[in-house]
């Protein structure tokens, strides 16, 4: 699920989409970017630079010393040391630069884009957020545009290796041409073993990443059921379930670590045996006069120095697979289009609206339409009941009611203006949704009442915890409307959340208020009394009910009645209740249930012994 | 509440950090499978660090200083030598790695099923102390945490720690006065690295809370987004998301800061020691007393020395994550299950219908008031029982304790006469079902959700399960039928659907005793009342206790149970209990009436 479309990852064009990655981040980042490479390639400068400051330290400054047992003047010596120890420090800050500079941009990048993902979830529609699961659209936020930008951290180092190696290549010539051909053997096979390995890597990192999401999603999945899977005694097949995945995880890592092993200490040993090469070469062509010492023990030092360097390179092409990996799926979310777009027009007024179903068609998945020809309205000033059984299409209209999906077909209108062209402020503004499921966020009970809301103020906020009957329960709260509510509202009862959420539809005095079941989880004495104020307060208010309960039917003005998409009826509740037979049998089904088992009652005590009841 | 809580147990002395290394190696035994033969490997494979330098000093030596013309040949041995033996230490490079990885992942594969189960086995109130999402990190990104640590920072700390030693001996075999000299310019950086090891653990500590802040608020985005869209609070909500991320940037440009500047300690070090050596090496060499080989040698060996300096500053810092995913892995598994399997030693329930009794009953959640006060109950086999009582009342924690999610703190709740606390799971989860309110699912098709409860279920089973309870039409009705897949949590169904599967799962689990805690409250009450019929029906000869706040649910049953502010107030038929005037069942009742005629 979590990887589905996702582009394979060949060993083939990795470098090249992999480059056009670090190319956007240079794009995006180009001054602290310039900053990084420069200081790196100082570094590389003076790591070669060294190499010839030792050469000849070695070769011209001390060697008299050793060769006739002679104290070399102090001077030189000083100044010998004193070149090491500039070069040290200009090391520091190159290192310095490099380092602080490449963090800082992946740093910089990896918020850019979780800020620009996180974003665009906000403006996707609901209908796009549907279609994927919670802990894809995470992994896209984080883990992803972390892997996404991982290759920067080496990649000013790489950049400078190059550099450097250029110029050791450059030194080599200068020095020597057979000691240049040692380099130029070198120096190309080192590039090509890490080209090497990480195309035979990309696969095998891909493949271990989407192990890793499924070993994530069944983890996920099961701890959310762990109720289910606890009171149904299924620990033992979810633990299968989930080491079978670890299991195949397990082994892709393993396969990674087979050719890592490989790689790893040939592209460390390559140096050294390039070390080693130009020892013997060099000591040919001292002995045909070509060179000298000091270039001798330059070269070698420059081999043995490069060794660590080198390997910056191979961790960027080691990374740029996930890196391209990463990067598509966040780009698939950035690209992602959504067909909500607000529209520009409000609508205004103090006084409630009138919404208006117009032969709405919809459906979630092509050719299993959920709603058909869907026709109704909700008077100004009126509360209209919706009324079906379960799975009819109640709840899809009213998310389309709220907007938080579109029509297929047809069209849904607020005083007359199409839902689609109003903007979002305004639809917020005029329409109020409660949900089946309430939805609390981790914050205290007053912001997640008012949601920063300007129009929520101090005196709404009481007022709407009063008409949804959660004054009591909030008061009782160790800190009152301040209490914090932790993750999703565990701590509170199903029907603690649900009234808190009303509360919140509330506050903002809508002029459209729609509520979903909303009070399924709420006993029915406290449910009469919201019933009953809601009433007393519902003047501005126009107001769209689910309902099942007779009470909540009979506070409406009219009832929509509703099956397998269509409407089926609507007029009052007496109305329906003698002409439509699906309705009738809905809403008295309890009365019938009762009436009923009274009479097997009765017959089962005509049926008693004589006696049986004595 | 918990002592689960990584956030706040971050503080970390070597002590601890050592205790929790042992005892995670105590957990893994498998790690230490063959890891002779890997060190082995280890110290064979750094050698070949070593070796390059030294062969230099030889062949400097022995084939160029002091001849008038250079030795070819004796380097030519030389350098061969080196090769062959370099070629030797890269093969062992090679092994150690294979090894390491293929012992490190089997190992940390097995924690992460232990944990996983273990997780399960935590009661209900354990696990729903702890997010999901740091739940989920205990199986994945705390044991990765580990394995990335093992593999890379225990590698080259390893072969680091190795190269110093070996470095160290070369450099004191050469010149006793030099090494000296070298561990002198070393001393101070090392000491300045230390204390820059401290900060970095405060830094790197923050990262972590910082990053747990920025996952929750990013969570929050995506599963409130319903709410978020139609209160048109994106702008809001973006700015806690911008916070969040802003927040964790800053604190990971502060760990990098504390990083780089240790490095560079070390970097200074080396130049220090390098002019050094440059000094005393000349003067040593004009007193004979070391040759031109040797002084070349020893720049490289200082090179060689500091880089593990170097990288074990950052390796370190990679251990403190490693250790404290270490930490968190193991703080989970020392959970000790409260409502623990009593397993080999436990009892199977008695076959047959069962019975209830709950004897001198209190329970409160840790910390909490009493929920539920001295509940003396009894309930005879084969009965429908009814709780019903306002929210809040302790209904549903009754339910917990019938079906032993949770343990009375005390008393005794006896099924068939046997206390619950000594019946094998395996018997009583096989036995006693429940039923809960939010039906989820898992993201399978509907047919896969019944199996759950049922493995190997037939097709005509299946049908006959979902027929029996009259809910095959409306199966049909599905867009794939028994194939139409539920969508996470089941939520490409209505709530009222979703509760109808959760309902023939429990059902084709056949328990004997089944616990419905408003198991139907979003479904309409046509299909409730027809499913109560046909439940009534199959279920029949077996014990069912249904939660309900719809009192359609206690008309139908043979007994009443009310319970207020955790006390049974009221039993009794329903029509006993609403001739009770003024009773708390006969007040719900009326205004249960009042909604629904």
């Amino acid at each position: 699920m979590a990887n589905e479309g996702k582009p394979e990852i060949t060993g083939r064009d990795v470098l090249a989409r992999g480059a056009r990655v670090m190319v956007r981040a240079i794009r995006d980042e180009p001054r602290i970017f310039a900053i990084a490479v420069l200081a790196s390639c100082l570094f590389g400068a003076l790591v070669v630079g060294q190499a010839t400051v030792v050469g000849w330290i070695v070769g011209d400054v001390v060697a008299e010393s050793f060769n006739e047992q002679r104290h070399v003047a102090s001077g030189s010596l000083v100044l010998a040391a004193g070149v090491l120890l500039a070069m040290g420090v200009g090391r520091v800050i190159g290192i310095f630069g490099r380092r602080l500079g490449s963090g800082y941009m992946m740093f910089a990048q990896q918020a850019r884009y979780r800020r620009r993902v996180t974003r665009r979830y906000l403006e996707l529609p609901l209908s796009w957020h549907q279609q994927h699961a919670t802990g894809t659209l995470l992994s896209n936020a984080n883990a992803d545009v972390e892997s996404a930008w991982f290759p920067l951290a080496p990649l000013p180092f790489a950049v400078g290796t190059v550099f450097m190696l250029f110029g050791a290549v450059g030194t080599l010539f200068a020095t020597d041409w057979a000691l240049a051909l040692v380099g130029l053997v070198i120096f190309p096979a080192l590039f090509a073993v890490n080209v090497f390995f990480s195309r035979r890597m990309a696969p095998r990192v891909s493949l271990a990443q989407q192990k890793r999401a499924e070993v994530s999603a069944i983890a996920h999945e099961s701890f959310d059921g762990a109720l289910v899977v606890k009171t149904m005694g299924r620990e033992e097949q979810e633990t299968e379930r989930f080491a079978q995945k670890a299991s195949e995880l397990r082994d892709a890592l393993i396969r990674v670590g087979r050719l890592r092993g490989l790689f790893d200490p040939l592209v460390e040993s390559l140096p050294f045996a390039g070390t080693l090469i130009a020892l013997i070469v060099g000591v040919i062509r001292i002995k045909q006069g070509a060179i000298g010492l000091p270039e001798l023990v330059s070269v070698t030092f420059l081999f043995t120095v490069l060794a660590f360097p080198v390997r910056a390179i191979g961790w960027v092409l080691g990374d740029l697979p996930r890196s391209v990996a990463g990067w598509e799926r966040v780009e698939k979310v950035l690209s992602a289009t959504g067909k909500m777009e607000y529209g520009e027009a409000d609508v205004r007024g103090q006084d409630a609206a009138t919404l208006r179903f117009a032969n709405v068609n919809f459906s979630y998945e092509e050719e299993q339409p959920v709603l058909h020809d869907v026709t109704f309205t909700v008077p100004a000033g009126k509360t209209v009941a919706l009324v079906g059984p379960t799975g009819s299409g109640k709840s899809t209209i009213a998310m389309l009611a709220s907007r938080l999906v579109d029509p297929d077909q047809g069209m849904i209108t607020l005083d007359g203006a199409d839902l689609r062209t109003l903007t979002s402020a305004s639809l917020s503004r005029n329409v109020a949704l409660v949900p089946q499921i309430a939805f609390i966020f981790d914050d205290s009970v007053e912001e997640n009442v008012s949601l920063n809301r300007p129009e929520a103020d101090d005196r709404r906020i009481r007022n709407a915890l009063s008409i949804a009957q959660a004054d009591t329960f909030v008061m009782r709260l160790p800190e009152g409307v301040d209490t914090m509510l932790g993750e999703r509202g565990t701590s509170l009862s199903g029907g603690q959340r649900q009234r808190l959420t009303l509360a919140r539809a509330l506050a903002g005095t809508p002029r459209l208020l729609i509520l979903d079941d909303a009070t399924s989880a709420v006993d029915p004495r406290i449910e009469a009394r919201i019933l009953a104020s809601l009433r007393g307060s519902a003047e501005a208010t126009s107001v769209l009910v689910v309902a099942y309960r007779r009470a909540t039917i009979a506070l409406a003005d009219e009832v929509v009645y509703v099956e397998q998409g269509r409407v089926l009826a609507h007029g009052s509740h007496e109305e329906l209740l003698s002409k439509v037979e699906g309705y009738r049998n809905l809403v008295t089904a309890y009365e019938k249930a009762e009436a009923e088992r009274e009479r097997e009652h009765v017959y089962d005590e005509d049926d008693l012994p004589e006696g049986a009841l004595a | 509440m918990f002592s689960l809580n990584a956030e706040e147990q971050e503080k970390q002395t070597p002590q601890s950090t050592w205790r929790t290394f042992r005892r995670g190696l105590a957990l893994s035994p498998e790690l230490k499978v063959g890891l002779a033969g890997t060190l082995l490997l280890a110290i064979v494979s750094m050698v070949g660090r070593a070796i390059v330098p030294f062969a230099i000093q030889k062949g400097i030596d022995l084939g160029l200083v002091g001849k008038d013309t250079p030795d070819v040949q004796v380097v030519a041995i030389i350098v061969g030598v080196t090769l062959a033996l370099l070629v030797v230490t890269t093969i062992c490079g090679y092994l150690m790695i294979r090894r390491l990885y293929q012992v490190s992942e089997t190992a940390l594969a097995n924690i992460r099923v232990r944990t996983f189960r273990h997780i399960h086995d935590l009661s209900m109130l354990h696990q729903q102390a702890e997010r999901r999402g740091s739940l989920v990190s205990r199986v994945t990104s705390d044991v990765d945490t580990i394995t990335h640590f093992i593999q890379w920072g225990g590698v080259i700390l390893l072969i680091s720690g190795g190269q110093l030693i070996v470095t160290t001996a070369l450099m004191f075999a050469m010149s006793w006065q030099l090494t000296l000299v070298v561990l002198t310019a070393f001393l101070p950086a090392i000491l300045m690295i230390k204390l820059f090891q401290k900060r970095l653990a405060a830094a790197y500590a923050e990262t972590r809370r910082r990053i747990g802040h920025m996952l929750a608020a990013i969570s929050e985005s995506v599963v409130g987004a319903p709410i978020i869209r139609s209160y048109g609070t994106s702008a809001r909500t973006a700015q806690k998301l911008d916070k969040s991320i802003g927040e964790f940037q800053a604190a990971q440009k502060r760990g990098l800061f504390m990083s780089v500047m240790s490095f560079s300690t070390g970097e200074i070090a080396a130049a220090l020691a390098l002019a050094a050596v440059v000094i005393a090496g000349a003067s040593l060499g004009a007193d004979g007393q070391l040759t031109l080989g040797q002084l070349t040698a020893f720049l490289f060996l200082v090179t060689l020395f500091i880089q593990p300096v170097q990288i074990a500053t950052e390796v370190l810092n990679e251990a403190q994550n490693a250790i404290a995913g270490w930490r968190r892995v193991l703080d989970i598994l020392d959970v000790q299950p409260d409502v623990a399997d009593p397993a080999e030693q436990g009892v199977e329930l008695p076959a047959g219908p069962l019975d209830l009794k709950f004897a001198d009953v209190n329970f409160n959640y840790p910390g909490g008031p009493r929920v539920l006060n001295d509940i003396q109950l009894e309930i005879p086999a084969k009965t429908r029982v009814a709780v019903v009582g306002e929210t809040g009342s302790g209904k549903t924690t009754f339910a917990k304790l019938l079906t032993r999610l949770m343990d009375p703190v005390d008393g005794q709740v006896l099924l068939s006469g046997t206390p619950l606390t000594t019946v094998k799971f395996s018997s009583l989860r096989s036995r006693v079902v429940l039923v809960p309110q939010d039906g989820f699912l898992f993201d399978a098709t509907v047919a896969e959700n019944v199996r759950f409860a049922k493995p190997g279920m037939t097709d005509a089973e299946l049908d006959l399960a979902f027929t029996e309870l009259g809910l095959g039409d409306w199966v049909q009705g599905l867009g794939h039928g028994y194939d139409t897949r539920v969508g996470e949590r089941g939520e490409a169904l209505s709530v009222g659907e979703r509760q109808l599967v959760a309902l023939v799962r429990a059902y084709v689990a056949d328990p004997d005793l089944l616990v419905l805690d408003e198991a139907t409250s979003a479904v309409d009450p046509a299909t409730e009342v027809r499913l109560q019929r046909t439940l009534d029906a199959v279920t029949r000869g077996r014990t069912t206790v249904a939660i309900a706040h719809r009192l359609s649910t206690a008309q139908a049953a043979d007994e009443v149970i009310v319970v207020d502010k955790g006390v049974i107030v009221q039993r009794g038929s329903h029509d006993k209990l609403v001739a009770q005037e003024g009773s708390i069942y006969a007040k719900l009742y009326a205004s249960w009436l009042e909604q629904t005629r």
